[in-house]
C-alpha cells in the first residue's frame, strides 16, 4: 500500500504509529502500527469502541503523551515535518497554533475559575505577540463566529453560565482562533442532544471550508461519520481494521466488525420487527490481545475461513474487491458476498434486496438498475449463485 | 363546532400494537422544583417548572418511549413514576390506584411493582457490595424468599441477564459497562415488577454492546410481560423498542402517537426537526450533509418559560397566536396527538391556525367573542375516538 501518488499533497502523514503504556502487568499496545493520511480541507473520521485506540492516536498527534511514560514510536509527519523529533519547547509552539484539539466534555476542558474570554485570549496571546486589547477583539469575533448571541457580553462569563452547546462552540472558537491547519475533535458531539449535534456539525464544516483545514473526527456514531467524513479509519484492539473512503466503506464494508458496528444501531427508517444484531462479547484486553485475528473472539465469521487462520495468523491491512482505495484486515475471501447474502437482510433487508436485484442477471430488474448500480458493484455481479458455500469451500 | 362523521376518510394506521389496558395512567402530572434565593432566609423566589401537566398512558405489557433533549423534564417525569419525587399536582394512577400523594409506608408495597433501571452503570451500584448483595438486596427487604434461598435466586436472575452466576461473589469494578447495566437490570428484575422505568439504559455504553443490552430488555418484556416506561434521547433505538412515543419539550408533551405515524408523518414543527437532525448512515452512499431543519438557540429557561407555546421562540412556524395562546395537545388522527397551532406534515402546514374555533380566539390570538366559547376539549390521557380531522377541520369520529 505505497502512496506515492498523494504523497506530496497529504497534509498529515501517520506512519506506523505505536503508542505502548508499560504498567506492572506488562505492555498497553493502545495503538499498534497506525498509518493514515489527510489532505487540506479534507476530514477522517475515525471509529472504535471505547479503548480501541482513538483517541491516544489522537493525543500522540497533538504530543500529549510526552512526559508520560508512554512509549511513541512512528512518524507523525504535518507537512514534512516529523512532530515526534520536535523537541518540547518546539511541539509547545505548535500544540495550538498548527494543531488543535475538541474535547469530548467542554465542562471538564474549560477552566472552571476563568472565564471564557480569558480562556481564549490566553490560547491566542500564547502564539500571538498582541496586546490583551487586541486578543480580547480577537475572542469576541471568534464567539461570535461560532454562533453565540451577544458575544461581547458573554465572553465576561464563566463556562458554567453557559449551556451544553454553547461551551461546546466556546471550545470550538478555542481551538480556531489561531486558524490551525489540523483540528482534532474527539467525540464533539457525543455530549450534545441531536439538534445542537446538527448546529455543531454545521459549523463545523462551514468552518473547515472557510479555514481549509484537515479535520478529524473521532466519533463512534457511525451517522456523523457517513454525512462529515470523506475517509473512515474504522479503529479495533489498536489496529486499522478498515480504512478507505467513507461512501465506499460505509456502503460496502469488508470487515465483519464493521458490519457487526452498522448492524447494532437501529435506524429511524428500519423495520420495527427486526432484531438487533450486536456484536457478541466484549471488547479485548490490550494487555493480552487475542492470537491471530484480534477480533476472531467475536467474529460469527472466522469458520468460513479455512485452516483456522483466524486464530493463528494476524491479517495484513491489504486492499479489498473494491479496489487499491479500500484498505482492510480480514482473511475472509469473498467479503462481498457474505456481506450481501447473510449480513445486509438480516438489518437491512432493504438495500439487500435492491443490490440482489442488481446482482441477478434478470433483463428486467438490469434494465430498472443498470445504471445506479454502477461499476462497483459489478465486481459482485454475476455471482448470486445458491452454491455461495460450496465456493467458499473451494477457495 | 358541528360535528361530522368522516368515515370514509378514517385513515387505517396499525393501531394493533396500543391496545390493551392501561396499566399505568398519568394525568396533568406537574413538578415544579422551588429556586431559592442565596442568603440566609433561603425564600423561594420561583420554580423551575421541570414537568408541566403531563397526560399519558402505559399499557400492561407494552412500551411507550419518552424522547426529548435535555431538560426537557423526561427524566423527572420517570423518576415521578417511581416516586421518587412526590409531584407538585396531577395524578399517577398505578393498576387503578393513585399512588400521587401516598406516603413512604404505603409506597413500600408497591415498589415492588414499579423498578428503575438507571443511565450510568458506573453510578447505580454501590461499589462496596458483592453483585449478589447488590440483585438480592430487593429479596431480603421484601421478605419475598427465605434468607438461605437468595442465592438459589439471584444466581437464576444473573443467568436470565445472560452473567456468569458464578460470578455473584465479585464487585462491580470486576465488570465492563454493558455488564454492570446486565446487573442493574437483574436487580429491578428481581421482585418481578409490572412496570420498569428504564431512564437512559443504553446511552452510557458502547454501540456495540447497546444492542445486546435492548435486546435483552426486549426478551425479558416479551417473557414477563412488563411494561416499560423508556425514557431516551437515542430516536432511533426509542423507535426500536416502543410502539407509542411521547416527545417532550421543556415540560410538556408536544407530540405523542404510535411510532409508525410519529416517525413517518410528524406533525408538530418540533418532532419535525428532532428527526431531521439525527445523523444518517445511509447519508454516505449520496455524501454530504442532509437536509435538515434548523434550530435557531438554546432551550429556554423552565424558570420562566416562554408564554403561549413554549416551541415558539425557536419555531421556523410561528405567528402572533404561538405567543398568546397555548395550543392544546388535539388528537389529530386515532392514535396521534400534537400540541401545534399549525399541525401538519413537513412543508404542508395550514397557513391558518387550525384552534381558533376551539379556543373561542381569533386567528391571531385575541380573545374573540363572535368565534364562540371554548370547546370542551378531551385532556386527559390514552385516545378517544373522536378526533379533529385535520383536512375538513372539523371534529370527527371513527
Amino acid at each position: 500500500m505505497s502512496d506515492t501518488s498523494t504523497k506530496h499533497d497529504a497534509f498529515l502523514r501517520v506512519e506506523d504509529l505505536r503508542v505502548h503504556f508499560p504498567t506492572a502487568d506488562g505492555v498497553v499496545k493502545a495503538t499498534d502500527g497506525l498509518s493514515f493520511e489527510l489532505a487540506r480541507g479534507k476530514t477522517l473520521g475515525i471509529v472504535g469502541e471505547s479503548g480501541s485506540g482513538k483517541s491516544v492516536s489522537s493525543s500522540a498527534i497533538l504530543g500529549l503523551h510526552r512526559g508520560t511514560r508512554a512509549q511513541v514510536s512512528g512518524q507523525i509527519l504535518l507537512e514534512d515535518v516529523d512532530l515526534l523529533q520536535l523537541s518540547d519547547e518546539e511541539m509547545r509552539r505548535r500544540r495550538g497554533l498548527d494543531v488543535a484539539m475538541i474535547f469530548q466534555d467542554p465542562l471538564s476542558a474549560m477552566h472552571p475559575y476563568y472565564t471564557v474570554g480569558n480562556q481564549l485570549v490566553e490560547a491566542y496571546r500564547v502564539h500571538n505577540n498582541v496586546s490583551k486589547k487586541a486578543a480580547r477583539t480577537r475572542a469576541i469575533e471568534m464567539l461570535e463566529r461560532v454562533g453565540i448571541p451577544q458575544p461581547d457580553r458573554r465572553v465576561d462569563d464563566y463556562p458554567h453560565q453557559f449551556s451544553g452547546g454553547m461551551r461546546q462552540r466556546a471550545m470550538i472558537a478555542m481551538g480556531l482562533i489561531n486558524n490551525p491547519g489540523l483540528l482534532i475533535a474527539d467525540e464533539p458531539t457525543t455530549a450534545l442532544d441531536v439538534t445542537v449535534q446538527a448546529q455543531i456539525l454545521d459549523l463545523l464544516q462551514d468552518l473547515q471550508r472557510e479555514f481549509n483545514s484537515a479535520i478529524i473526527i473521532i466519533t463512534h456514531d457511525l451517522g456523523v461519520v457517513a454525512e462529515m467524513a470523506d475517509q473512515v479509519l474504522v479503529m479495533y484492539a489498536g489496529k486499522a481494521v478498515e480504512y478507505g473512503p467513507t461512501k465506499e466503506l460505509l456502503v460496502r464494508p469488508e470487515m465483519p466488525y464493521t458490519w457487526g458496528l452498522l448492524s447494532s444501531v437501529p435506524d429511524v427508517t428500519a423495520d420495527t420487527d427486526s432484531k438487533l444484531i450486536p456484536i457478541p462479547g466484549n471488547p479485548p484486553s490490550l494487555l493480552n490481545p487475542p492470537s491471530g485475528c484480534a477480533f476472531h473472539p467475536r467474529c460469527p465469521h472466522k469458520d468460513k475461513v479455512p485452516g483456522r487462520l483466524c486464530w493463528t495468523v494476524q491479517p495484513e491491512l491489504v486492499p479489498g474487491r473494491q479496489g487499491m482505495g479500500h484498505l482492510k484486515r480480514c482473511h475472509l475471501p469473498d467479503p462481498d458476498q457474505v456481506y450481501a447474502l447473510e449480513v445486509l437482510p438480516e438489518f437491512d433487508p432493504e438495500l439487500a434486496s435492491e443490490l440482489a436485484q442488481a446482482r441477478i442477471p434478470d433483463p428486467a430488474a438490469d434494465a430498472a438498475a443498470g445504471p445506479a448500480a454502477g461499476p462497483a458493484a459489478g465486481t459482485a455481479a454475476g455471482t448470486a449463485t445458491p452454491d455461495t458455500a460450496d465456493e467458499r469451500d473451494a477457495q | 363546532m358541528t360535528t361530522e362523521p368522516v368515515d370514509e376518510l378514517k385513515p387505517h394506521p396499525e393501531t394493533s400494537s396500543l391496545t390493551g389496558t392501561p396499566i399505568l395512567e398519568v394525568e396533568d402530572l406537574k413538578m415544579y422544583f422551588p429556586v431559592k434565593s442565596s442568603g440566609f432566609l433561603r425564600r423561594t423566589i420561583g420554580h423551575v417548572q421541570a414537568v408541566d401537566g403531563v397526560s399519558f398512558q402505559v399499557r400492561s405489557g407494552s412500551s411507550l418511549g419518552l424522547v426529548g433533549e435535555s431538560g426537557c423534564g423526561k427524566s423527572t417525569t420517570g423518576r415521578l413514576i417511581t416516586r421518587l419525587y412526590e409531584p407538585t399536582a396531577g395524578r399517577i394512577e398505578f393498576d387503578g390506584r393513585d399512588i400521587a400523594n401516598l406516603s413512604e409506608r404505603e409506597l413500600h408495597p408497591l415498589r415492588r411493582d414499579i423498578q428503575m433501571i438507571f443511565q450510568d452503570p458506573y453510578t447505580s451500584l454501590n461499589p462496596r457490595h458483592t453483585v449478589g448483595a447488590i440483585v438480592g438486596a430487593p429479596l431480603a427487604i421484601h421478605k419475598v424468599v427465605p434468607k438461605d434461598k437468595i442465592l438459589a435466586r439471584v444466581q437464576e436472575l444473573l443467568e436470565i441477564v445472560g452473567l456468569n452466576p458464578e460470578h455473584y461473589n465479585r464487585y462491580p469494578h470486576e465488570f465492563s459497562g454493558g455488564q454492570r447495566q446486565r446487573i442493574g437490570i437483574a436487580r429491578a428484575l428481581t421482585l418481578q415488577p409490572k412496570l420498569l422505568v428504564a431512564d437512559e439504559p443504553v446511552s452510557a455504553l458502547d454501540v456495540s454492546i447497546q444492542a445486546q443490552v435492548v435486546n435483552l430488555l426486549q426478551d425479558l418484556q416479551r417473557e414477563f410481560n412488563i411494561a416499560f416506561l423508556f425514557v431516551a434521547h437515542d430516536l432511533a433505538i426509542v423507535r426500536h423498542f416502543c410502539p407509542e412515543i411521547a416527545v417532550m419539550y421543556l415540560g410538556k408533551i408536544v407530540e405523542i402517537g404510535d411510532r409508525e405515524t410519529l416517525y413517518a408523518r410528524p406533525n408538530h414543527p418540533y418532532t419535525q426537526a428532532l428527526l431531521s437532525a439525527v445523523p444518517d448512515v445511509k447519508q454516505a452512499k449520496v455524501g454530504g450533509r442532509r437536509e435538515r431543519i434548523r434550530l435557531e438557540g438554546d432551550l429556554p429557561s423552565p424558570i420562566n418559560p416562554p408564554s403561549g407555546c413554549r416551541f415558539r421562540t425557536r419555531c421556523p412556524i410561528a405567528q402572533d397566536i404561538c405567543a398568546r395562546v397555548e395550543p392544546p395537545l388535539l388528537q389529530v388522527g386515532p392514535t396521534h396527538k400534537v400540541a401545534c397551532h399549525f399541525p401538519g406534515e413537513v412543508g404542508k402546514h395550514p397557513e391558518k391556525p387550525i384552534t381558533p374555533r376551539l379556543l373561542g380566539v381569533d386567528d391571531s390570538g385575541m380573545p374573540d367573542l363572535a368565534a364562540g366559547p371554548a370547546t370542551d376539549l378531551p385532556t386527559g390521557p390514552g385516545y378517544s375516538d373522536t378526533w379533529f380531522d385535520l383536512e375538513h377541520n372539523t371534529m370527527g369520529r371513527a
